[in-house]
């Protein structure tokens, strides 16, 4: 637990020793603004919660978590620092968790820098915060399976941009495996199990469905047996292409 | 404390360790000599448990690195080749946190730290980060790091690569100092390395040991062994000399080392297992020749080296 908690906190420390932290937390902060207000009509709706805020984070984190996920693993190939913490005695699950938890934690600091959208919605109107807690949990639930797609990929390559691309790539996937382009690839041969169990992945129905202020358990089992997978992917590539 | 057998790895069809069995003990320094490719990287990390043996194993303090890698890696101190760090780190952090990793217990963490900095002469840099070190020091960094939970067992794979004389003598002198209370295991292919700090040297060319003993003991294996090395004054014909010795029972061959203008430099090597100082130089006194120089050498590791690793290299590190 303590070699976790030292990976983790390394890892963390690690985001914000160089200015991608910072410039990470800008930006996203600066996007979710102009989506919220531009491209959401957050004035103009004329209601008092948060709909158009959180509608766009799927798409927002298809694009910024990659690029939270993209150094945890490839960075350490590259510069030979796996060699030195696969010997360092930590279990492999320390190791995959302890950065896991702390690319999640920067995603979390981010996400909780939205507040003051928050307060502005509250001094406006009189939302209902406790979907508003609900769509806030279920962002950071999405953000955290993006991540574990991100770190599982990021462990495969040593090259930071192509970890990005495959993740992004990937993640688009999971996002709109319930829509449309993808249901119509596999409705034309696919028997309708396996159209359930693929529109069944879809990022974007779980995460409605949170946002609408219902916590599922479906929908945390989704996430979390999600997350878990591809954690346990993530320590399997590792395990195999450390040679 | 250290002890390998058989140990195997294959990559695909390429073998890079084909069965290395040796036992290293406490006060050991043991020097991994060998063409770049030959298998010493790939023979150090299955011990310290960062690749899987194909076959075989490594036994560390009575702990199996196939079974129980973890426990070797606690009694383990390791320097990959490379001395890889965290370069957005600052040797404080980053010493910090292979101590939080190690377990040492908090209210130690700082003294040692400060020990070990000092040990390595890291004192002025404590606080820059890695990436803006000198090699020198990045080295430094690699060994404190090694070195930091004061373990039984240290590997270091070419701990003076790439270092100045000076930092080459000073990690030298580190190893030294630590020699006495630990098993040491460090490849290199600089060859004075291994008279300057190992107290026995294995040879290992494409996966196999070919050479085992002290630094001694290969260089017995040389054919300059015990050969003599003269220089003569005044010689109108160094042809004529050099016949003359090597007619001497106990030559096997004279090698012309460097002759010019009147002055005959000669190389004699003795048959094998013979000594032929004497003989060399009771002709020399008898023929009234003015010796300049007589001198009786000890042998050659490159040479050695050359000899039982000829048509080796290539491959895959």
């Amino acid at each position: 637990m303590s070699r976790t908690l030292a990976i983790f906190k390394r890892e963390l420390g690690g985001y914000f020793a160089t200015p991608v932290a910072y410039v990470f937390i800008v930006i996203f902060l600066f996007v979710t603004g102009v989506f919220t207000f531009q491209l959401g009509n957050f004035f103009d709706r004329g209601q008092a919660d948060l709909r158009p805020f959180f509608d766009f984070h799927p798409w927002l984190y298809l694009f910024l978590i990659p690029a939270i996920s993209m150094r945890l693993w490839a960075e350490e190939r590259k510069q030979g620092t796996i060699e030195l913490l696969m010997t360092l005695p930590v279990p492999m699950a320390a190791a995959v968790t302890g950065k896991f938890l702390a690319a999640w934690a920067f995603a979390g600091v981010a996400l909780a820098l939205t507040f003051p959208i928050w307060i502005t919605v509250n001094v406006l109107g009189d939302p209902d915060n406790g979907v508003i807690l609900a769509s806030y949990v279920g962002s950071l639930l999405m953000a955290g399976g993006f991540l574990a797609v991100g770190s599982c990929v990021s462990a495969l390559t040593k090259n930071q941009v192509i970890a990005f691309v495959v993740t992004v790539v990937l993640c688009f996937g999971l996002l709109i495996s319930g829509y449309p382009p993808v249901m119509g690839f596999f409705s034309a041969w696919a028997p309708q199990a396996v159209l359930d169990a693929v529109a069944g992945f879809s990022f974007l129905t779980h995460f409605d469905a949170i946002s609408r202020g219902v916590i599922d358990l479906r929908d945390l089992v989704f996430f979390g047996s999600l997350i878990a997978v591809f954690l346990f992917a993530n320590a399997v590539v590792i395990e195999q292409k450390k040679a | 404390m250290i002890e390998t057998r058989n140990l195997v790895k294959r990559f695909g069809p390429f073998t890079a360790v084909a069965g290395v069995s040796f036992k290293v003990e406490r006060g050991e320094v043991l020097g991994f000599l060998g063409p770049n490719g030959a298998g010493k990287s790939t023979t150090m990390k299955m011990i310290t448990g960062f690749l899987t043996p194909t076959e075989g194993t490594a036994i560390v303090c009575g702990h199996d690195v196939t079974s129980d890698a973890l426990a070797v890696k606690e009694k383990v101190g390791y320097l990959p080749e490379g001395a890889p760090a965290y370069p957005d780190m600052t040797p404080a952090g980053f010493l910090r946190f292979i101590a939080e990793v190690r377990g040492i217990p908090a209210e130690k963490r700082k003294a040692r730290i400060d020990e070990v900095a000092a040990m390595v002469h890291l004192e002025g840099v404590m606080h820059q980060s890695i990436e803006t070190l000198s090699k020198g020091y990045k080295r430094r960094v690699g060994l404190a790091q090694a070195v930091l939970h004061d373990p039984d067992v240290l590997i270091m794979d070419e701990p003076t690569d790439g270092l100045d004389p000076n930092q080459k003598h000073e990690v030298r002198a580190l190893i030294q100092s630590m020699a006495a209370r630990k098993a040491i295991i460090l490849s290199t292919h600089i060859l004075e390395e291994v008279d300057a700090v190992c107290t026995r040297a294995i040879v290992i060319n494409r996966g196999s040991i070919v050479a085992d003993g002290t630094p001694d003991q290969l260089r017995s294996r040389s054919r300059y062994y015990n050969a003599v090395a003269i220089t003569i004054a005044a010689v109108s014909q160094p042809g004529a000399v050099r016949d003359e010795i090597a007619r001497l029972p106990g030559v096997d061959e004279v090698e012309d080392a460097g002759s010019a203008s009147g002055r005959a430099s000669f190389t004699v090597i003795p048959k094998r297992g013979r000594t032929v100082v004497e003989e060399v130089s009771r002709h020399a006194r008898a023929k009234g020749w003015a010796v300049d120089e007589l001198r009786v050498e000890g042998g050659r590791l490159d040479e050695v080296f050359r000899t039982i690793t000829a048509g080796g290299g290539g491959g895959a590190r």
